[in-house]
């Protein structure tokens, strides 16, 4: 297979560091959200900051796609399948620039301070002070990290199976 | 060309490889979730457990359910200036939000002089270092984690029939939590004040003070009045009698606490919010918070604010205590919000 049919090395570079990143986020997220235990605090305070970090990546990635666009997926591919994947990222990359975007709305309407990195950095608020919001937006935010954790299963799931079933160079393209 | 089949016939053990990620990542998710273990304590356990013992109230909080809002300002004067860099306890005068409450979910429980009295303070300086405090007029917590408040709470839940604690409950908690016996003392022992106005407000949690060169100091804090302090009087007929007297006292003039930091010694336990510090621990006046208004939650400055305690400015970080993040945690589920008219609200201020 020619090192045309693979991604980029920037977009290799970004795909991997957010898989790590998000995979992250989801886990201390769903965590968080449930502990009432010692490392409460201290994942509250990695969340926020790793939620923008994703944000500002993933606009990132959203231009650089455009920039360097992905290798074409294989010409035998059915079209169904080909609709899928299509579908699939797009939904991925909704998810990663709404996920934080959500948690910072909520975060304002909750009436938060919003510290960035520790206590030293805040970020100004992007909604008004609403608890009905604010319940509105924790609901919307536990369901797209639902969403999202499983679009990322759907994603891994997927390349599995190009890569060890139909053998067809799609997983390859992201590997090398 | 041969077209290829959409799933080419492959071994069983590629299939295997192909499930085996995503669903041991399903696994690892539902476990951070807390989904296979269904005994470890949550948030919303936690949670479930005051709604089972106080009875479901839409949009109220769920624990100092009933209270109200009052405003005023904190001015700092710079004697913990030296241990904490957090700007408020610069001198200088910050606008406080806060809220007086009785503890527990009963929204419309009737005042009582041996009820847990807490007052809740955000303290916003201008740069948006917000500090937001929990105090209770109690000397110590009565339990170290949040596994034995929840077992408190059961152990202590009113018996439908008698609508009191079930006396074989409580002994039984007692005997199996020998080392929270001090504390229970402490606590029924306690001096009680007249109402919310000359009574002292304790953190209760330690936190740590962090200096400029980023030394940690372990503290706790109180409000202290500066009110003189009168003994309870009798209004045992008056359904809200507390929350009308401190209305009417703050009507009647601003009143004052001082915050009295105190700075852990060398022998006390600073994670453990059950146990009081040594007496000749050394106090720091910190301050003086001033509340001049007060008002009805109903649209008033308070409501939809949660006074979460590690909503801490630059300065302040929390200490290990796990009822602390306890309280943060059990906190971030449920925002109190607008609610319909009730039929029994708590005492609004006369105009």
């Amino acid at each position: 297979m020619s090192s045309a049919k693979s991604f980029s090395l920037p977009s290799r570079i970004l795909h991997w560091l957010m898989a790590v990143m998000i995979l992250a986020m989801l886990f201390i997220g769903v965590f968080m959200a449930s502990t009432v235990g010692p490392n409460y605090y201290r994942l509250v305070t990695l969340h926020h900051p790793l939620g923008i970090a994703i944000l500002v990546l993933a606009l990132l990635r959203l231009a650089n796609r455009f920039h360097s666009p992905p290798p074409a997926l294989p010409a035998e591919l059915p079209p169904l399948m080909k609709t899928a994947a299509k579908a699939s990222h797009i939904l991925l990359y909704a998810l990663m620039i709404a996920m934080p975007l959500v948690g910072w709305g909520m975060l304002s309407a909750g009436g938060y301070p919003i510290p960035l990195w520790g206590q030293s950095v805040l970020l100004p608020p992007i909604l008004p002070h609403d608890p009905a919001l604010w319940a509105c937006l924790r609901s919307t935010h536990t369901v797209l990290a639902f969403l999202l954790f499983g679009m990322v299963l759907l994603h891994v799931g997927a390349a599995l199976f190009h890569g060890l079933i139909r053998r067809d160079g799609v997983l390859r393209s992201m590997t090398r | 060309m041969a077209t290829k089949p959409l799933v080419p016939p492959a071994s069983p053990l590629r299939w295997l490889g192909v499930v085996a990620a995503p669903t041991a990542l399903a696994l690892g998710f539902l476990w951070a979730g807390g989904w296979l273990t269904p005994h470890r304590l949550t948030q919303t356990s936690l949670l479930d457990t005051l709604r089972t013992v106080d009875g479901p109230h839409p949009g109220f909080r769920r624990n100092h359910a009933k209270g109200v809002c009052v405003t005023g300002w904190f001015e700092g004067n710079g004697n913990a200036a030296g241990i904490s860099t957090a700007s408020i306890l610069q001198p200088g005068r910050v606008p406080v939000v806060g809220r007086f409450a009785l503890a527990g979910g009963m929204p419309f429980q009737a005042d009582a002089p041996a009820k847990v009295r807490s007052l809740a303070l955000r303290l916003m300086p201008p740069d948006g270092q917000e500090w937001r405090i929990g105090t209770n007029d109690i000397p110590v917590f009565p339990v170290r984690t949040p596994q034995e408040f929840r077992a408190l709470q059961l152990a202590s839940r009113p018996d439908p029939a008698t609508g009191k604690p079930d006396p074989a409950r409580v002994k039984a908690f007692r005997a199996a939590h020998p080392w929270l016996q001090t504390a229970a003392q402490q606590l029924s022992h306690r001096p009680l004040s007249s109402g919310f106005t000359d009574d002292t407000y304790r953190s209760l949690d330690s936190f740590l003070f962090v200096a400029k060169d980023g030394t940690e100091t372990a503290v706790r804090w109180a409000m202290v009045p500066l009110q003189t302090i009168a003994p309870i009087d009798g209004h045992a007929d008056d359904h809200d009698y507390l929350f009308r007297q401190l209305i009417d006292d703050i009507h009647a003039q601003p009143r004052q606490w001082r915050l009295m930091v105190t700075v852990a010694g060398r022998h006390d336990i600073i994670d453990d919010s059950s146990q009081s510090w040594a007496d000749d621990d050394r106090q720091i006046d910190a301050g003086t918070l001033t509340l001049t208004t007060v008002e009805s939650e109903e649209g008033g400055p308070c409501t939809g604010i949660t006074f979460d305690p590690l909503v801490l400015p630059q300065g302040i970080v929390p200490s290990g205590d796990p009822i602390l993040q306890a309280r943060s945690a059990a906190i971030c589920v449920h925002l109190p919000h607008a609610r319909a008219k009730s039929p029994r609200s708590p005492p609004s201020p006369r105009p």
